[in-house]
């Protein structure tokens, strides 16, 4: 940048006329009429000054009080003016005279409010010196595309069981079965280590306790090696502990990671007809929550129950090598407590299931409604929907307070039986204590078992719901894994041969469910052709094209290209040939660059930019803040429904496909936009062979035959003209909308008529 | 039919190579009112044209694009490295005066860990603070560069993530 258009420099150096006289300091302070903090320097560096506008002067000053140090001024006199705009979050305010510019401050958009406010002022101060003849002060923004505002997509969350579906994770848990044994083996020797100090509570009550009691004294060499093995017991059961931990966590983690991508990647094989079966709410909450849920399963609980059993095992080996008496006594209350965890698991498992159901009905109210909001607020529903969503959560209430009825009971039982069972092992202790049939120790290494036996039995109870929980889950996620798609992959696919372009529909059927959409159609279509596919809407247009992107297979006859039947193609390789534009182009997260690239991830930035041309999309992009770095959101907030478009046909021309489908490319934009889109779809079509649907039948101009569609049925093939001569179903159809247009010029001049008197 | 990409470029550019813009020698200057103006070969002359660049921030150093007043394109440099010293000195001043996206070189301090909080950084335009409205405005480029949009739409860069210091990716890692 020339320094003569440095702000500071600008009173001193070229500009200085003999109006501007040197500024007397003090001056005009107090009657400031504006101020304005610029924080950006000539070099959009931030560096902070203020300009002041009083009724005589501009004037640049340091920052903070308008007494600060002047740096340069400038006098209102006739020929100034000022002007506003701003880019990309910076502003610019510059003072022109008839010569020339005079200075330029720049500022971010913080400060634009005072900017503007600023330069209205300037426009009042300036009316004493506007002489009649002289043109208003230009004021217009030079406001540029707005940056586009992307938003990340949202989430949802949880869902019904048997539990054969949880043993089927092993599968997943086969690569790990190192680990998973490591992590049995550090259970089992941490959960010995915590059984030794209730062990070692008998010869202390024995042989310390029970003898001082009865006036022996106690020998201090042997009371320290106790001490010393308890805390060294408890120490190895921490350090096992740990470890245990750690690797199981490590394990379950990497299921869980496993599972989801392979859920994840097994849906995006899966066919069309199953995603137009499914709510979005409810698969985003089975690959995204249920994996979760599973993961925290399999880490948590189903190492606690481990922990749990292997206890409760251990604990009755050591009860019964002690007094196989007193054991009996002891593990009495067990079989209640087995039996009552099977009746609750019975009542909760259906409980779960309806909890898992009515989960995805909240989810799906959110899946519904947030994608669709402008129409839930175009139609004033917002009421209808909260009213939904919470019905939706008073169901989960209810049933939810169903379940919690006979969980909240649940547990306090547990709690009483053990209760009930350490008051029958102190009753029958102490009689065998009477009895000099049991010492003093063993009855208390009995109780310091028991009190862990059943708080063991208690939390494993719990392992109930968790594990109906998981089943749940798991049975979701395989029901996902357990569907074959419908557009099944070749066994022994054959290579994909040189493709030129040639279509041959032979005699195909095709049925959503019961109703056939499609009935022996047979159409060839020459390579580099273009076919106009025209009918009334539910003709089955929109179906033909699905089936030779084969995102369904035909119910009989079949689809070849070049001769080669699709089906044994393989359909990555297929898919490759074909390009699709549709009437609502998707836009993925992320910069227009990645968007058109999507089809061809490895493309360079030339072809990039090439494509973009072509499409007649590289000015507007050029236009926006970032250029090809702008990020375009979800449903490409930001752009325009023709910018969007724009770029599809750009990603479809990137990966230049031999065949081409546009499917209403251009009935979503106005007739202005149609145009640049056509004249992108021109060059798009281009030597390639193209089927197009669209609904205004004068966008077809320039397909070499229309195929005319009748519930399903190919009634009519020809040219324009031949077809018109015909006077068959594409004459009605043609004459319909020219009556319609008719209908529409007559009704505009009307309306024009009535206006002039 | 082959899908190797360089059957694709010659195809893309073969088929655009009538849309392209022309690449010839032009002479960017600016006049008495601060506005840049484009003198083509061909003796044209073009007021108040602007420069901006097409990949701002994957690729700063390519692809500038000379547009006029309308945002239609006169000129196209593919490479700034291939044209005249003068003319590069006039693309990169002019692109410079008009871009503003200040890089992030390191967060001094926030005023919170929760949206809408103010974050005070060293960027290399100087320090600055910036207002968060919502997490949604922190954006993610590519694994290591992000974009923050402050409350008044300036666009924050930071290009490498890794380049930052230990203090300025704790405090980062709390956003994102």
């Amino acid at each position: 940048m020339k320094s003569s258009f440095d702000p500071v420099s600008v009173a001193s150096a070229d500009h200085l006329s003999d109006l501007e006289q040197p500024w007397l300091a003090g001056h005009g302070v107090e009657n400031a009429l504006a101020r304005l903090e610029v924080d950006l320097n000539a070099q959009l560096f931030f560096q902070r000054q203020s300009l002041t506008l009083t009724p005589t002067h501009l004037r640049l000053s340091e920052p903070g009080a308008g007494a600060g140090k002047p740096l340069a001024h400038w006098p209102l006199r006739t020929g100034l003016r000022l002007q506003h705009s701003d880019h990309a979050g910076a502003g610019s305010l510059e003072l022109f005279d008839d010569q020339g510019r005079l200075a330029q401050w720049r500022f971010t958009l913080a400060h634009n409010p005072d900017a503007v406010r600023l330069q209205s002022l300037f426009e009042q101060a300036m009316a004493p010196f506007r002489a009649q003849n002289d043109v208003p002060a230009q004021t217009a923004a030079a406001q540029e595309v707005e940056p586009v505002n992307p938003e990340e997509e949202g989430e949802a969350a949880d869902a019904p069981a048997s539990t054969v579906s949880l043993l089927r994770l092993w599968r997943f848990a086969k690569p790990y079965q190192g680990h998973l044994l490591l992590g049995f083996l550090l259970t089992l020797a941490a959960t010995g280590a915590s059984m030794v100090p209730p062990y070692l509570t008998m010869p202390l009550m024995d042989d310390v306790l029970v003898p001082f009691q009865n006036g022996k004294d106690i020998e201090p060499g042997i009371v320290p090696w106790y001490m010393a093995g308890l805390l060294a017991a408890a120490l190895l059961a921490w350090g096992l502990g740990w470890a245990k931990n750690y690797v199981l966590g490590l394990v379950s983690e990497r299921i869980g990671a496993d599972l989801r991508t392979t859920a994840y990647e097994h849906l995006m094989k899966l066919s069309l007809e199953y995603f137009g079966g499914r709510r979005t709410g409810d698969l985003l909450n089975r690959v995204g929550s249920e994996t979760d849920n599973l993961c925290l399963f399999l880490s948590v609980h189903l190492l606690e129950f481990a922990t749990d059993v292997l206890m409760i095992v251990m604990t009755a080996v050591i009860l019964f090598s002690i007094d196989p008496m007193l054991a009996w006594v002891t593990l009495v209350p067990l079989p209640f407590i087995v039996w009552l965890i099977h009746v609750v698991r019975d009542k909760l498992r259906t409980g779960f299931e309806k909890v898992g159901r009515v989960w995805s009905e909240l989810t799906n109210v959110l899946a519904d409604t947030i994608p669709g909001i402008r129409v839930v607020k175009a139609f004033a529903q917002e009421q209808r929907e909260a009213d939904r969503f919470r019905e939706a959560n008073r169901q989960n209430l209810l049933v939810n307070d169903r379940i919690n009825f006979v969980w909240a009971l649940f547990s306090p039982t547990v709690t009483l039986l053990t209760e009930v069972g350490l008051l029958v092992v102190w009753a029958f202790g102490i009689y065998l204590v009477s009895q000099h049939q049991v010492t003093l120790g063993v009855l208390t290494a009995f109780l310091a078992y028991i009190g862990r036996f059943y708080t063991r039995l208690d939390s494993m109870s719990r392992i109930v719901a968790h594990v109906q929980r998981a089943a749940a889950g798991a049975k979701r996620i395989f029901e996902i894994l357990d569907h074959v798609s419908s557009v099944p992959e070749a066994t022994n696919p054959r290579p994909m041969p040189p493709v030129k372009g040639r279509i041959d529909i032979e005699g195909i059927d095709f049925r959503y469910g019961n109703r056939a959409v499609v009935r022996g159609l047979s159409l060839n279509i020459a390579p580099g052709e273009m076919i106009g596919l025209v009918g009334q809407s539910g003709s089955g247009k929109t179906t033909l094209v699905n089936l030779l992107c084969r995102f369904y297979d035909v119910s009989e006859g079949c689809i070849r290209i070049d001769g080669v039947d699709i089906r044994e193609l393989r359909l990555s390789d297929y898919r490759r040939h074909i390009g699709l534009v549709l009437q609502e182009p998707f836009l993925f997260f992320g910069t227009i660059a990645d968007n058109i690239a999507y089809g061809l991830p490895q493309a360079s930035r030339e072809d990039i930019v090439a494509a973009a041309r072509a499409a007649h999309a590289h000015e507007f992009i050029m236009r926006l803040p970032q250029g090809y770095d702008s990020l375009v959101g979800e449903r490409g907030q930001g752009l325009s429904g023709g910018e969007r478009q724009r770029i599809s046909i750009a990603r479809a021309l990137l990966i230049d496909p031999r065949i081409l489908i546009l499917d209403e490319a251009t009935s979503s934009v106005d007739s202005e936009t149609e145009q640049e889109i056509q004249r992108a779809l021109d060059n798009l079509v281009r030597g390639r062979t193209t089927i197009a649907i669209a609904h205004r039948l004068s966008t077809l101009q320039q397909a070499d035959r229309l195929v005319v569609l009748e519930r399903g049925r190919l009634v009519e093939q020809g040219t324009h003209a031949d077809l018109m001569q015909r006077q068959g179903a594409y004459y009605r159809l043609y004459d319909a909308q020219a009556r319609q247009s008719e209908a529409d010029r007559v009704a505009m001049a009307a309306m024009a008529i009535q206006e002039t008197p | 039919m082959s899908d190797e990409p360089h059957i694709h470029a010659d195809q893309a550019q073969a088929l655009t190579q009538a849309e392209q813009a022309p690449r010839v020698p032009f002479a960017l200057t600016r006049d008495a009112f601060g506005t840049w103006v484009l003198t083509l070969t061909d003796g044209s002359v073009h007021e108040q044209v602007v420069v901006v660049r097409a990949f701002p921030v994957s690729q700063p150093d390519t692809g500038f694009s000379v547009l006029n007043r309308q945002g239609h394109e006169l000129v196209w440099v593919d490479n700034i490295q291939a044209i005249a010293e003068s003319e590069r000195q006039a693309l990169l001043q002019a692109v410079a005066e008009r871009e503003f996206m200040p890089e992030i070189e390191r967060l001094e301090r926030v005023s919170g860990y929760i949206a809408p909080c103010t974050w005070h950084v060293l960027t290399n335009r100087g320090p600055t603070r910036l207002l968060l409205k919502g997490e949604e405005d922190i954006r993610r480029m590519s694994s290591q560069t992000w974009l923050v949009a402050d409350a008044h739409g300036v666009q924050y860069l930071i290009r490498d993530l890794a380049r930052l210091d230990r203090h300025s990716r704790k405090l980062l890692d709390r956003f994102f």
